[in-house]
């Protein structure tokens, strides 16, 4: 087959790329320009770039750089930051996931004839008795990327490998210094590719959207304290919010942007017994019934009873957790695995 | 260390103002100075004195193509070191203000923005508007600054267009009169008599490789003697211009090359341009949607640019670099990523229109097989993308 593989510059990716020719496939090596900002992290540094085009020479397969700043700016960064000026909290790499790799980049790669899109995620594809294709967890339980690769659909799936999702993190590394490629070493991505660790969320954002201050109260309504950035506070968040040390500990249970109102309570004010997902991508069709959901990257699964809702709009779910569970940040990602825990049934937005 | 082979005779190659093939002459010219005459043209034995002849004759050889006097010629690294010597030269110098057009290249036009400098707004073509430059000049000097140095380019290395430097002379002695003019003419020497621009500006920039020499010399011209600092101190080499030792076999290899690029340019310009009208004829003829983007009046032999409706320059390019043809779009960015053109949005193209930007350029090895290949692939390429498109696949 003809295959594009999106080349980060880390070792996963140019394991998957080296996976790619061995196998004899025709692989060409992408990697996207996506930030043009100041970035210390992720896949837009020019030294990046240089080693994905690096291993790419190294492996004898063509490389090129496609320039996709204006979709990222327009899909991932701006409603990052509108997110944030609402009181939601986005998770940009998925948003990046959808909006870039497997719709840009996977147009990009159908239109110049090429069979599928690889990338270095740790997830894997399989089929059922069927036929239809399966979206499940990587082999390796601390890399497991399904979850921020749940959106795709069978069309997708059909044309999208992953070649080291059957593969533990420390093989990858294995594999890449057998052969002596120079990413075998290169620590694992973090954090998001256009925060920089020296300014950090607050100057990005600050540069981007006015900061408002608001008062931080207690369950009863009664003032406690001040923050000087709404924008900046999550859910569930218990440090920095100025109050002072000792006593209970005190987490965010409401933000009110509008009204400029933080509430904070124990953690037992957190606890909710439902929660609304929208927005939501199904890798096979809606379904309804018992199923484990995961709201953070490597957020520990939870049973619940999931129903989907239409209100002529939009499909809906509603999630009814089994055991009472944390509030989960509006703007987060929520995934839906079947009750085994290996496949990814579909996910959405925290309302 | 892995060499590569030799190029693949099937390439075809319509990319010559990004970089032109060598003329063997030049190869030939510059062996010697690799092989056996190594010495350091600034040593003082004899060894070195016959280095440093060849040196003192290949500016000679630049001189006489330039139209100015030999010692007015400084040998630099590439084009863009002599682009920023002029401006850097000239505010270290000077002081006051740095100007330059809208379209410079990357070279002039970061270096002006690092000196906190002016960009001037350009006409259809990419020229500068001299009504603009007028005004610019006059408002630095109403608000009692001065102007350090003019910037324009003679050719405008995406669409080809030729600004007339006469007229920008005559604008800057007038308005700003102690500012110094400098042309980047690095992609004019092939296609101009430089005989014809070096009078009318301070300042002209040159580099090698557009014209058949070698990767690694430029030239910068200070017209009628010194007028700006020097950028790279030391040695004092180039009459304390530019230190660092001298790169020998390049400056032979360039001066080679410039000499037969000016001795071969009459024919060379008929021949070429009629190459290039065949090749953006033919494209416009058998694709829709196929604008050029300047005409052809308003532009040097070997540019063809065109923009086309319903493709992206990024996917064209990548079909036409499976097919062995070598084109460009717009300058890339340090990661090798295409960035959106700056001329063209200089210009007043829309920006629909120059995401399906194509810039075909020819030199001295373009043949007529070139342009029946060159046509035949871009126009299949373009048919590809559009037909994948209409089907709503992608």
């Amino acid at each position: 087959m003809k295959v594009m593989c999106a080349m980060s510059g880390g070792v996963d990716s140019s394991v998957a790329a080296l996976l790619l020719r061995d196998a004899g496939h025709e692989v060409v090596g992408v990697t996207m320009k996506l930030w043009g900002g100041d970035s210390d992290t992720g896949c837009c540094s020019v030294s990046d770039v240089d080693d994905a085009r690096r291993v790419a020479q190294q492996l004898g397969i063509d490389h090129l750089v496609f320039n996709f700043g204006d979709d990222f700016d327009k899909h991932v960064v701006d409603p990052y930051v509108a997110a944030h000026a609402n009181g939601t909290t986005p998770n940009p790499c998925i948003e990046c996931n959808r909006s870039v790799k497997f719709a840009r980049l996977a147009e990009r790669a159908d239109l110049l004839g090429f069979d599928a899109v690889a990338t270095g995620h740790h997830a894997n594809i399989g089929r059922t008795d069927k036929g239809a294709y399966m979206l499940l967890r990587g082999d390796d339980p601390d890399k497991d990327q399904s979850y921020v690769v749940h959106m795709l659909d069978q069309q997708q799936l059909a044309r999208t490998m992953f070649p080291v999702g059957g593969m533990h993190k420390s093989e990858v590394r294995e594999l890449a210094a057998s052969i002596d490629l120079r990413t075998a070493d290169k620590p694992d991505s973090q954090d998001v590719c256009f925060i920089t660790s020296t300014g950090g969320r607050t100057s990005f954002l600050g540069d981007r959207i006015p900061f408002n201050r608001a008062d931080v109260v207690d369950t009863s309504g009664m003032k406690i304290g001040e923050v000087e950035s709404v924008e900046m506070v999550t859910i569930g968040q218990r440090k920095g919010l100025g109050l002072p040390g000792g006593g209970p500990k005190r987490y965010v249970v409401d933000v009110d942007t509008k009204a400029q109102i933080v509430t904070v309570g124990a953690d037992r004010d957190l606890l909710r017994d439902r929660l609304t997902v929208r927005r939501m991508a199904w890798v096979d069709g809606p379904t309804s019934g018992a199923v484990l959901v995961q709201a953070s990257a490597h957020g520990t699964p939870q049973a619940a009873t999931i129903t989907v809702l239409s209100d002529g709009v939009d499909d809906h779910v509603a999630v009814v957790w089994a055991e009472p569970q944390r509030r989960i940040a509006p703007g987060q990602s929520v995934v839906f695995y079947d009750l085994s825990d290996t496949g990814v049934l579909g996910g959405g937005i925290a309302d | 260390m892995n060499s590569p082979g030799p190029v693949d005779t099937a390439i075809t190659y319509l990319d010559h103002a990004a970089s032109a093939p060598m003329r063997p002459e030049a190869i030939e010219a510059m062996m010697p100075y690799l092989r056996d005459q190594y010495a350091n043209p600034s040593g003082s034995h004899r060894f070195a004195r016959q280095a440093r002849q060849a040196v003192d004759e290949s500016r000679d050889r630049v001189a006489a193509v330039l139209g100015c006097r030999p010692n007015d010629v400084v040998f630099t690294g590439c084009g863009t070191e002599s682009d920023n010597m002029a401006i850097t030269g000239a505010v270290t110098r000077l002081g006051g203000v740095a100007v330059c057009s809208a379209t410079e290249h990357h070279a002039v036009l970061e270096v002006v923005e690092h000196h906190g400098g002016v960009v001037v707004g350009v006409d259809h073509a990419g020229r500068v508007d001299l009504e603009r430059l007028c005004a610019a000049l006059d408002e630095i000097v109403a608000a009692d600054r001065s102007v350090a140095i003019v910037s324009v380019m003679t050719v405008n290395n995406e669409v080809g267009s030729i600004n007339d430097l006469e007229a920008v002379r005559r604008v800057v002695r007038r308005h700003a009169p102690g500012a110094l003019l400098h042309t980047d003419a690095v992609q004019a020497a092939s296609w101009l008599d430089l005989r014809q621009v070096t009078p009318h500006v301070d300042l002209l920039a040159l580099s090698a490789h557009k014209f058949g020499g070698p990767k690694g010399v430029g030239v910068l011209v200070e017209n009628g003697g010194p007028k700006i600092n020097p950028l790279i101190i030391g040695g004092g080499q180039e009459r304390e211009r530019r230190s660092g030792t001298h790169n020998t076999a390049g400056i032979v290899a360039a001066s080679v090359a410039l000499e037969l690029i000016d001795a071969e340019r009459a024919t060379e310009v008929v021949r070429i341009a009629a190459l290039r009208d065949r090749l953006v004829d033919e494209l416009c003829a058998r694709l829709d949607g196929v604008t050029e983007t300047l005409d052809r009046t308003e532009k040097v032999a070997g540019s063809g640019h065109v923009c086309i409706a319903g493709i992206e320059s990024e996917a064209l390019l990548f079909l036409l670099d499976e097919a062995a043809v070598c084109a460009s779009a717009a300058s890339a960015c340090a990661s090798g990523a295409m960035e959106p053109s700056h001329v063209l949005a200089a210009m007043g193209v829309p920006a629909e229109r120059s995401l399906g930007a194509l810039r075909l350029t020819l030199g001295h090895t373009t043949t007529d097989a070139d342009i029946d290949r060159g046509v035949h692939v871009v126009t299949e390429a373009v048919e590809r993308l559009r037909s994948h498109t209409d089907r709503g696949i992608a």
